[in-house]
């Protein structure tokens, strides 16, 4: 298992020199480096000893329930919080002995995107351009850019508060853009919105990145799988996986599980299917009217589905679904978490 | 120190775009009207020599005015932020913490300078209405209104304080109240009730703002006052630089 494998021995200086890591990591210059983090409050440990690299020009999402530890390592990377103790390079700058480099260098939207409600859309950026050391002449220019590129050009008179849910995400990623930061942080970018809004986001983080380096979190899977070229997942403070998303991908096709959904007599299917080279495990549940819903895992990840149209069709039986099943994301937890402890 | 200009502008701007400013300024100047129409009866009542400024002082609408504006002006100047989030993305920006501690103040102040401005006409006008140029000796009138930014920058520089205690503007409010109010008592009349030790009334004297005050409304600077206002205000804004520094250590 790749990402289980993902730990304090493949890290470090190993990797800068371009060892191949097995973890899905492009080879590159890398933009953060965390070696050992953990953050611990008063009675609860936050992030537990992780680790991680991330390169340059990649797209990583930090995937996980709530109180995984996301946000938690996501504010460290943005120097608002310092660690317990591990060390955090942004760009090779220390977070904690650095943090106006690394500051300059980072867009961060927080969680549930802050934004100064009384002011106005152009005001707002304009503002924080000043605040992240843009002069005049240049943040007017980025102003203009920013506000093309996330749509804003149409709402940069409206006050902010007026606006609506999906445009103050907007704001808030123009805002993260405004200084032409080197890597851009994303709490959470697309939570609380309707899924039109949450389409347009996504379209626009990803288009983010092909010019910068992106690392967001969310809860939800289809959206690293939409947005990430790579993916950590974080459970109760660790590193569960670090996998890139075609790899998750396979994790999640549940070893290439098919579900078809056939009218036909039970005892028929039960029969045709089980001969079917390959087949692992079989199981036939009755459905609506004359259907069945056929579940087959086969032996060595072979794509059963051709095998399973053919036979239907031969036999003159309505195919209604053919699908491969899925893990949801609380399965693959159960699953990583079952790994971990065999492992351990 | 960039962006110090930027960050005041909003201190002042977050003011005005709000309700609460507006409520603010009424506040000041009906309590001041108040205690001008009081002012107006002393003046008719009984004949003067003391400058105008001084009555107005001697009256328990100013204080009131000062004790009771100054939460709600710094109030939202820490808490309002941190409730609202935006504190997180503030300080994740490359402006140091001095910078940000001072803004809010300057801002928070040049405020409360704000809503005493429109007092300064009313006088005027008085004195256009009153004929009597000598009560309203400019040079006092100028001293009286220094003494009203140095007692000001004390209560904005508690009030910054209390409010980068907490999340809450609320309890940011209820606490620099209560600092405040604290603070003007020890020095209201520390001689009156007999109950203290020896050495204490002279202590007390010495930070009696409302002594402070009546001098500065008689026109006179006294070094040892803007020295007090100075030190105190120095020493809030040390706190306040430390609460906003824990973070990084807590």
């Amino acid at each position: 298992m790749t990402g289980l494998a993902f730990g304090k021995s493949r890290l470090g200086r190993g990797w800068q020199r371009g060892r191949v890591n097995g973890t899905g990591m492009d080879q590159g210059e890398a933009i953060i480096e965390v070696e050992n983090l953990t953050k611990r409050y008063p009675g609860r440990t936050a992030v537990d000893d992780i680790s991680f690299v991330i390169g340059r020009g990649e797209v990583v999402g930090f995937l996980g329930p709530n109180g995984a530890g996301k946000s938690t390592t996501l504010r460290i990377l943005a120097s608002f919080l310092p660690a317990t103790s591990g060390t955090v390079r942004v760009a090779g700058h220390d977070v904690f002995h650095e943090p106006d480099e690394v500051r300059r260098r980072i867009g961060y939207m927080p969680e549930n995107n802050p934004l100064h409600l009384d002011m106005r859309v152009r005001e707002y950026l304009k503002f924080r351009s000043r605040l992240k050391g843009l002069g005049w002449r240049r943040g007017r220019e980025r102003l203009d850019t920013v506000l093309q590129q996330c749509g804003l050009t149409g709402v940069s008179g409206r006050i902010i508060g007026q606006l609506s849910k999906g445009y103050r995400q907007r704001v808030g990623l123009a805002d993260a853009l405004v200084h032409e930061p080197d890597l851009i942080l994303l709490d959470e970018p697309t939570i609380g919105l309707d899924p039109h809004q949450i389409r347009s986001v996504r379209s626009l983080v990803k288009d983010l990145g092909k010019r910068h380096t992106v690392v967001l979190s969310t809860h939800i899977l289809s959206e690293v799988e939409m947005t990430c070229s790579r993916v950590l997942i974080l459970h109760k403070g660790k590193i569960l996986a670090a996998d890139r998303t075609e790899d998750l991908e396979q994790r999640l096709s549940l070893g290439g599980q098919v579900v078809a959904e056939v009218e036909a007599p039970a005892p028929a299917l039960m029969e045709v299917f089980r001969d079917i080279p390959g087949v692992e495990t079989l199981d036939v549940q009755p459905l609506d009217g004359a259907f069945q819903r056929v579940t087959l895992t086969p032996r060595n990840g072979v794509d059963l589905r051709p095998v399973v149209f053919d036979e239907a069709r031969a036999r003159g039986w309505t195919l209604r679904e053919l699908t491969r099943g899925r893990r949801s994301l609380e399965d693959i937890f159960v699953h990583l978490t079952r790994g971990k402890v065999r492992e351990e | 120190m960039r962006a110090f200009p930027t960050l005041v502008r909003r201190e002042l701007g977050m003011q005005f775009n709000s309700l609460t400013g507006y409520v603010v300024i009424a506040g000041v100047l009906l309590l001041t009207g108040f205690s001008l129409v009081d002012l107006v009866e002393r003046i008719r009542q009984m004949p003067h020599e003391a400058p105008v400024t001084e009555l107005f002082y001697q009256t328990a609408y100013f204080w009131l005015v000062v004790l009771l504006v100054s939460p709600v002006i710094t109030m939202r100047s820490f808490a309002g932020e941190k409730s609202g989030g935006t504190y997180e993305a503030l300080m994740t920006t490359p402006v140091g913490d001095w910078e940000v501690v001072l803004a809010k103040f300057a801002g928070a102040w040049l405020f409360f300078v704000l809503t005493w401005l429109p007092v300064a006409g009313v006088l005027l006008v008085m004195r256009q209405v009153t004929g009597e140029a000598a009560l309203f000796e400019p040079r006092v009138v100028a001293v009286t209104f220094a003494g009203i930014g140095l007692v000001g920058s004390l209560f904005m520089s508690l009030g910054c304080f209390a409010s980068a205690l907490t999340r809450s503007e609320i309890v940011a409010a209820m606490v620099s109240f209560l600092f405040g109010i604290g603070l003007w008592m020890l020095g209201y009349r520390p001689d009156s009730s007999g109950l203290l030790p020896a050495w204490a009334a002279p202590v007390l004297e010495h930070i009696s703002m409302t002594r402070h005050m009546e001098d500065f409304a008689r026109g006179l600077v006294v070094g040892r006052h803007v020295v007090f206002y100075g030190t105190a205000t120095w020493l809030f804004l040390f706190l306040t630089q430390r609460v906003v520094e824990s973070r990084r250590w807590k």
